[in-house]
């Protein structure tokens, strides 16, 4: 399904959701911000989430018909009690294209879906470091919610 | 977490300037706006001008103006020109050298931690955002308490 921006005229971009095709362009964008190129990572994620398998979407954002940002969420269900929520793995805009209102289509998009699947909460998970991304959550109105991250380091 | 008077009187002062960056506001008109004392946020608006998050304006009609992108000045970004944020010097508090003193250490610094990644996440437009939002809910109230007191039958 296509997501015309309708919001902001003055930026010419569309919302559709990812191909098989779209996997060097993926790589590319994310390793853009990491610096990895994680291109078997990339390919499962692609054959998981973008075959319009039900709950769960991988999102490209084009402009002028060039692919300049991506978005990965799905619905979780009752992981330590939760109810069905939008959980969102992955945003990457390209740097040329931001600060142009496109993240915040991409992640209307997604949101646009969970509300589809019938889940009134959404979720991610950021580093604590990438302040980038986490002010972008946050500008989306995201807050700090119940569940609080947890890890340990495992010896081998 | 308690910030200083000084912190919030920046943090009120870059609030109000951010919301229209191109309008020059004086202090009085922004200590008047927060009830806060005027010589007091004079001074502080002096520290955000040397810190480059606001400009003087000279003569007739001057004022000051916020200087940055309010989409990427955050709070932590004000408040660090006023006092530590979350920094504890761990090494100079009692006992802090014995294991339940490096223990405890370890949690007050996994805090201070999140406060950081908080107040170096939500950026002035977040703040515009969440300033409005309150201002409609605030509208809202009176009607819905209304609507409450006097039930349609």
């Amino acid at each position: 399904m296509e997501h015309r921006n309708t919001e902001m005229p003055g930026v010419p971009f569309d919302i559709r959701p990812a191909r098989a095709a779209d996997l060097q362009t993926v790589v590319s964008l994310d390793e853009e911000t990491t610096g990895i190129a994680k291109v078997a990572y990339w390919k499962d994620r692609l054959e998981r989430y973008a075959g319009g398998q039900p709950d769960r979407y991988f999102l490209i954002a084009e402009k002028e018909g060039r692919p300049v940002g991506f978005i990965v969420g799905e619905v979780r269900a009752w992981e330590f009690g939760s109810p069905p929520s939008g959980w969102i793995f992955a945003i990457n805009v390209n740097r040329g294209a931001r600060q142009d209102g496109l993240g915040t289509q991409l992640f209307e998009a997604v949101c646009d879906r969970f509300r589809r699947s019938g889940v009134r909460q959404v979720r991610t998970m950021i580093a604590k470091e990438d302040k980038l991304v986490m002010s972008f959550f946050r500008s989306q109105g995201m807050m700090a919610g119940p569940f609080v991250e947890l890890e340990k380091g495992l010896a081998p | 977490m308690k910030i200083q008077k000084a912190t919030r009187f920046a943090l009120y002062a870059v609030l109000e300037l951010a919301r229209d960056p191109e309008r020059q506001f004086s202090a009085g008109e922004i200590a008047e706006r927060f009830e806060i004392s005027g010589h007091h946020l004079s001074k502080v608006l002096r520290t955000l001008g040397r810190a480059g998050l606001v400009e003087a304006l000279r003569g007739a009609g001057g004022g000051y103006r916020f200087r940055g992108n309010r989409k990427r000045v955050t709070l932590l970004d004000v408040i660090q020109h006023f006092e530590p944020v979350a920094s504890r010097d761990g090494a100079r508090e009692p006992g802090s050298r014995t294991p339940e003193g490096r223990a405890l250490g370890r949690v007050i610094d996994e805090i201070d931690d999140i406060a950081r990644a908080t107040l170096g996440s939500i950026t002035l437009a977040t703040m515009r955002k969440l300033i409005d939002q309150d201002r409609r809910e605030a509208a809202a109230r009176p009607a819905e308490r209304r609507a409450r007191a006097s039930p349609v039958e």
